[in-house]
């Protein structure tokens, strides 16, 4: 049951289009965590002089990250969706460097499902960004 | 005495879309995201064209929330980079405008309805813009302006500004 689960979430996070588009792939996933690499790419670059990637592809990766965790929970639906998320950016990422998101689906109710995720570049341990989110839980009819 | 005859008002507009285009120009991640600026007089509207590649879950289908975390960090970004850069247009400099973007502090994304896979739009309110920190809030909206897709309030750190700026 679970590994159908995490087999199920596994498939649904490698064929999603934008993940593809930014080039991240899925490192580990089940019981609630998840982690996604995403290697550094020109085409991601926020800012030219300094070549640091672009907030924006981090929050996507973030966000990727908060919803395979908690697709991949023993509780979890049949679906999920963001309700919130609220990322702070603690310092610039290397560049260079490919930046690694490790989320953990912490609580799991009925409806809602809350997630921490922290990003990491390996050269610190003081992560690039952290976030934390509330995502829906789709049940389905019960 | 006479005041001085003003400019034509199409070089008046060609300098300030040079500007933006320089602005939006200088960030790879925007071009590769395909998001382009509308402007009326000093409002921008950001704009991300629909491509199967933002979706984020095939059976609804719906767009990617971090492709739409993306499209309005960038939006609150290149608004607050347009505020400082529009008093130096205005003032007729053209060399040197652009400064040095503001950082992204935190930003809190609000999902209120699932992207549908259509064109967005987007606009930022600079509710408070310091010496060093600004509050931005952005909205951003598909077929009906009065049913936002997704909403934000992000903090940014402001660049560095020389002597000279005033």
């Amino acid at each position: 049951m679970q590994a159908d689960r995490t087999k199920i979430a596994r498939q649904f996070i490698e064929g999603l289009p934008h993940c593809n588009a930014l080039g991240m792939s899925l490192s580990s996933i089940g019981e609630g965590e998840a982690e996604i690499l995403m290697p550094y790419a020109e085409k991601l670059i926020g800012d030219p002089e300094t070549g640091v990637i672009h907030g924006g592809a981090v929050s996507a990766l973030m966000d990727t990250c908060a919803g395979a965790a908690v697709m991949s929970h023993p509780e979890a639906g049949l679906a999920t969706a963001t309700l919130d998320l609220r990322i702070d950016y603690m310092r610039a990422a290397k560049p260079g460097a490919t930046v690694t998101a490790h989320a953990i689906c912490y609580h799991m109710t009925r409806s809602v499902a809350f997630v921490r995720v922290s990003a990491t570049d390996g050269t610190s341990d003081v992560p690039v960004a952290a976030a934390t989110g509330a995502f829906t839980v789709e049940r389905g009819k019960s | 005495m006479s005041r001085p005859k003003p400019e034509p008002v199409q070089v008046v507009k060609e300098r300030r879309d040079a500007a933006l285009a320089a602005l939006v120009a200088r960030v790879p991640y925007v071009a590769f995201m395909g998001f382009q600026f509308e402007r009326r007089g000093d409002e921008l509207t950001a704009l991300m064209p629909y491509r199967p590649d933002l979706i984020g879950n095939p059976s609804l289908p719906a767009l990617h929330g971090g492709a739409l975390a993306a499209f309005l960090e960038v939006t609150a970004l290149i608004s607050l980079s347009w505020s400082m850069v529009w008093p130096k247009i205005e003032a007729g400099n053209t060399v040197d405008v652009l400064p040095a973007f503001p950082k992204t502090i935190d930003l809190t994304v609000d999902y209120l309805r699932s992207g549908l896979p259509r064109d967005a739009y987007a606009r930022a309110e600079i509710t408070r813009a310091g010496r060093r920190y600004a509050s931005v809030q952005v909205e951003a909206w598909q077929d009906n302006r009065a049913r936002p897709t997704v909403q934000a309030i992000g903090h940014f750190l402001m660049p560095e500004r020389s002597v000279t700026d005033g």
